[in-house]
């Protein structure tokens, strides 16, 4: 069995510009933040993101390094517009591919089940489907004859999720209420890295539907406790309301946040925060 | 799908017992005092009679009055209605808009949510920053389509709703900055844009001037009823388009004094409806 425990410090290696990588989570909720950092960490550019985006998404548009972002909103859910998405995008300096939610979950599943697309109503009229060239309508080939939505397979070169607990061979499990997509964005990809709040030797006495990322689909187990954070990872933590008021005032700022709170490591980052909750 | 706030804590045993006890808590021949009767009222009502007949769906409001009205519904005419805390939870008791639910019935993480949509029993009140009078609506960006001068919240799944289910929508600022000639992108879909769409449903629009729907010559924004104290030019000249406007329009009806009695002293009793619509 090959050792999938990656270091924090080994994570930034296993990026290259121009990747497309999807990125779990939705909103601000179970975010793998800590990977996110990795990602700022390696410098890497011209990047896809693909998400039900938060801070995830504005951190890389404040970085540079998202080239395209495809979602089906960048919010940070108590604060409904993400600041530095919606700062890139007044700016013109990210290609902003807007899908409907459900059309960005059958283009992920299209991909984790091999197909070139997967019908969906989902969209059907609106310009998140007429205005895109990459999307086309398909005519059901039965009695019916209905046109439908042909939504492209999403295919990731990288996936970054984030779970309660991962095993040593790669099994994630999940205890709060919504898995959200995660287990599509891991199938979807070559390569999934996935942070765990913790890592132990086996999962097996745990509730068995709680088990819902499997090994063949994880290459990689990163342990961090507060991975997510300040995204919310229930039932251990909430979304953290204060930083991410701070964050969202970042905006003109960013290189005095990011030298503290984005562009360093996981034990860094914890400091920073522990420090930044005394304070607050 | 609406953006949403967790909810969580607290415990409130008797709301929910009162909910499944059953539905026939109002005296409809019973006529509230129009004097009495304020615009977040008359709206709360708009919004619950849209589930008339719903049967067995999932309400999903959107906004402060839409939550009022959606509860208001289960309260009365529509006990079989759905409603979830818009995270992963639906809930069988009915407790005021600013209290947490407490009684659970039914799992409904994000896939399910999108299954059941599919499946199209829901009926949503969206709101909306733009709506044209062909009921195309925007809520993903003002300005140029590549780069707005205004980011709001993106496609989200208006146009999975509109494609498959009722949807309704809530606008509670009724203005020409919001009823525009064209909206800057087309997140749901409206009539002319779903005509061949097998199991689009496009209902109402309630505003906190009146009601409206897509009645008008082919598939425009018609006036259905102007809220009382409301004039019909006072409508026509919130809006940025031409509305169909019938030779007679009613005034959209009051609550009864049993509708009344629950929106004060059960659903909303600290007042936060007029947070959306004031006094």
């Amino acid at each position: 069995m090959s050792n999938k425990r990656l270091r924090d410090e080994e994570v930034p290696g296993l990026f290259r510009d121009g990747m497309t990588i999807g990125i779990g989570g939705w909103g601000s909720r179970r975010k793998p933040m800590a990977l996110v950092r990795a990602l700022i960490r390696s410098g890497v550019r011209g990047l896809t993101i693909v998400s039900f985006g938060g801070a995830d998404v504005g951190m890389l548009c404040a970085t540079g390094q998202a080239a395209r972002v495809m979602h089906g909103f960048v919010s940070l859910d108590t604060i409904a517009i993400e600041p530095h998405f919606a700062a890139a995008r007044v700016a013109g300096t990210i290609r902003n591919t807007d899908l409907d939610e459900a059309m960005l979950v059958s283009g992920l599943r299209a991909a984790a089940h091999r197909l070139p697309f997967e019908v969906t109503r989902a969209g059907l009229g609106s310009d998140a489907v007429l205005r895109n060239p990459d999307i086309k309508m398909i005519r059901s080939p039965y009695a019916d004859g209905e046109e439908l939505v042909a939504m492209p397979a999403i295919e990731l070169d990288v996936a970054l999720i984030h779970v309660d607990r991962a095993d040593e061979r790669g099994n994630g499990q999940v205890l709060g209420d919504d898995l959200f997509f995660d287990d599509y964005f891991a199938a979807a990809a070559d390569v999934t890295i996935m942070s765990a709040e913790s890592v132990v030797p086996s999962l097996s006495a745990e509730p068995l539907q709680s088990l819902v990322i499997p090994r063949l689909n994880v290459s990689h187990i990163v342990e961090a406790e507060q991975g997510a954070a300040p995204t919310a990872c229930l039932p251990s933590y909430p979304r953290d309301e204060a930083f991410q008021k701070m964050y969202a005032a970042s905006v003109g700022d960013w290189e005095a946040f990011a030298s503290r709170y984005a562009n360093v490591s996981h034990e860094e980052f914890r400091r920073a925060y522990a420090a930044f909750g005394e304070a607050s | 799908m609406t953006l949403s706030s967790d909810v969580t804590g607290g415990s409130d045993v008797t709301a929910g017992a009162e909910a499944t006890a059953g539905a026939d808590v109002t005296d409809v021949s019973d006529v509230a005092d129009v004097l009495d009767v304020t615009r977040a009222e008359v709206c709360a009502v708009a919004i619950s009679d849209l589930f008339v007949g719903a049967g067995e769906i999932l309400a999903s409001p959107t906004g402060l009055v839409p939550q009022l009205g959606a509860r208001l519904a289960r309260l009365t005419h529509a006990p079989e209605l759905m409603l979830s805390d818009g995270e992963a939870t639906m809930f069988a008791d009915t407790p005021a808009i600013d209290e947490p639910f407490t009684e659970p019935e039914h799992y409904l993480p994000y896939r399910a949510l999108f299954d059941l949509i599919a499946r199209g029993k829901r009926h949503v009140v969206m709101g909306g920053s733009q709506l044209d009078q062909y009921g195309n609506h925007n809520f993903s960006a003002i300005g140029n389509w590549q780069r707005p001068s205004h980011q709001l919240l993106g496609a989200r799944a208006a146009a999975t709703n509109t494609a498959n289910h009722a949807v309704s929508y809530w606008i509670p600022r009724h203005a020409p900055r919001v009823f525009v000639p064209a909206v800057d992108t087309v997140c749901g879909a409206g009539s002319v844009r779903l005509a061949d769409a097998r199991f689009a449903d496009l209902r109402r629009v309630v505003t906190n001037l009146a009601v409206l729907d897509f009645s008008g010559p082919g598939g425009t924004m018609a006036l259905v009823s102007v809220h009382p104290g409301v004039s019909v030019a006072e409508v026509a000249a919130a809006t940025g388009f031409d509305l169909h406007i019938a030779d007679e329009v009613p005034t959209t009806r009051l609550p009864t004094a049993g509708e009344l009695a629950l929106i004060r002293e059960r659903l909303d009793p600290r007042d936060a409806r007029y947070r959306e619509v004031p006094r």
